[in-house]
């Protein structure tokens, strides 16, 4: 029978909801690393037992951490259990939570600067992994989304980090600008189809594709509109929340951005908004059905300066037309005197039948439908702030 | 053997206990220590010192004999009761936050 695991980043720790097809019973485990910021945990499509955390500290810095065996054990990738500490030469290892920025000449355009809150230049200085996401067809290779905003890839299962240069070298880096959450790479998503296709999404420089695998990189924001720079269409920095595809159809991508939820038909070539009906176009989360390539998810927030629900109400917006025309999930939602967030990594979709739609909020809840949206529940309530949510659909 | 005591979290990443005992060749300096704990407990290097620059983090100190020795030079010799074993040296996470 299939199973379903849920992956629950949170301010102090990680969780691991698991159930069957049922999706009613839950078992939790946690807090795993507790007292460390969780950003992200996702598993591996080649192998679902494979699962990757970024675990991060302001005092401590960036550690990696891989489970073999679908989260009940874990060590870092550098250093796994059982070998030696040292390499041959005398070195001692644990180079997995090393993410050196690419200034070697050789590569192009080593770039040293970005531009600050105030306009001013600042040097690239890395600060956390936001996002993992592991390659669709091996295990050992993953990418990660880095603050300041930058991609990396590891090939041998996290134990070294090696920057995809080309993405901060095209050209606009210099323009690049943190949003109020830092300068940070958020999403990564690899084509299903074509495994050198990747889209990636800056905040707040938005959203950037290559078709080479990494090497070469564009920006693709045509049709994107932010009023808050000084040319609201420019080529970038727009505030891009989160972006999402359908496995079966990667050229249509859809977007929550600072404002506003697009839609693209092309591959991010070019977007139209689709916001429609929401109550609020400001959000942080996007996904798509696994069944229904046509229909996606948001949760509104109220404004980039409310980072609440809008009118105290806990409210999953879906659209089974692409767009424009959405309705209100709300059964098993409070709906009274409810001010969480819920932010840019914190919704996942099962590919059960019917979908399972995942997602947890500031408050700590992680909440579940087994049924598309139609209904909702708590898998748990009180969790520290979550961060994170993804889910690993097992057969 | 020279004594060095981590906080919490670290020495949950290290998996050891409240303190750790290090063999540590010729001068006794926070460099040498610190070289030692990471050959050692290789999960730890990045978490002090920049992965990089060596630097110590913004948010660690260094204490030992009542002493904050964190802007020390790193290649100062440690106070005699660090170098004898007497006293540890306190890797310390700044308190910061409500």
């Amino acid at each position: 029978m299939s199973r379903v695991r849920v992956l629950v980043g949170t301010r102090k720790g990680a969780f691991v909801l698991e159930a069957d097809g049922q999706r009613k019973k839950w078992n939790v485990s946690g807090p795993h690393f507790a007292g460390w910021e969780i950003y992200h945990v996702k598993g591996s499509p080649a192998d679902p037992e494979r699962l990757f955390a970024s675990q991060t500290s302001g005092w401590f810095g960036q550690i990696i951490q891989r489970s073999d065996d679908g989260g009940k054990t874990w060590h870092q990738p550098g250093t796994p259990p059982g070998e030696p500490t040292k390499t041959t030469d005398g070195m001692p290892r644990g180079e997995s939570n090393k993410f050196a920025y690419d200034s070697s000449p050789e590569t192009g355009k080593p770039l040293t600067t970005h531009q600050w809150y105030d306009g001013s230049q600042r040097p690239w200085e890395f600060k956390r992994v936001w996002h993992l996401e592991p390659s669709r067809a091996d295990p050992d290779t993953v990418y990660a989304g880095v603050e300041d905003a930058a991609l990396f890839k590891t090939t041998d299962g996290g134990q070294n980090w090696k920057e995809l240069s080309g993405l901060r070298g095209h050209g606009t880096g210099p323009q690049w600008q943190p949003g109020a959450g830092g300068l940070c790479l958020h999403t990564i998503i690899e084509d299903p189809k074509d495994p050198k296709r990747l889209f990636v999404a800056i905040s707040s420089a938005g959203a950037f594709r290559t078709d080479d695998g990494g090497t070469t990189w564009k920006p693709i924001n045509r049709g994107l509109r932010s009023s808050y720079i000084p040319d609201p269409e420019a080529e970038i920095g727009h505030c891009v929340h989160r972006i999402a595809l359908h496995p079966s159809r990667p050229n249509v991508l859809f977007m929550q951005k600072h404002w506003d939820v697009l839609r693209s038909d092309d591959a991010g070539d070019s977007w139209k908004e689709v916001s429609g009906n929401l109550p609020s176009d400001f959000g942080f989360v996007i996904d798509v059905n696994a069944n229904e390539p046509e229909t996606i998810y948001v949760v509104p927030i109220k404004s980039d300066s409310e980072h609440f629900v809008p009118d105290g109400k806990l409210r999953v917006y879906r659209s089974r037309t692409g767009g424009n025309e959405w309705e209100a999930l709300t059964n098993g939602l409070p709906q009274s005197d409810c001010y969480v967030n819920v932010l840019r990594d914190a919704m996942a979709v099962d590919s059960l039948d019917k979908c399972g739609v995942y997602f947890g909020t500031s408050g700590g809840q992680v909440y579940a439908s087994p049924d598309a949206g139609d209904t909702w529940a708590p898998i748990v309530r009180d969790l520290p702030p979550v961060l994170s949510v993804e889910v690993q659909t097992l057969r | 053997m020279i004594r060095v005591v981590l906080p919490h979290h670290l020495r949950t990443l290290a998996r050891v206990g409240n303190e750790v005992a290090l063999d540590v060749k010729g001068s006794v300096t926070q460099r040498a220590v610190l070289d030692a704990l990471e050959t050692a407990y290789p999960m730890l290097r990045g978490t002090i010192r920049d992965h990089t620059t060596r630097e110590r983090r913004a948010f660690i100190r260094f204490f030992a004999c009542q002493q904050d020795l964190s802007h020390e030079s790193p290649d100062a010799p440690l106070p005699e009761d660090v170098a004898s074993g007497k006293e540890p040296f306190l890797v310390i996470g700044a308190i910061a936050g409500g």
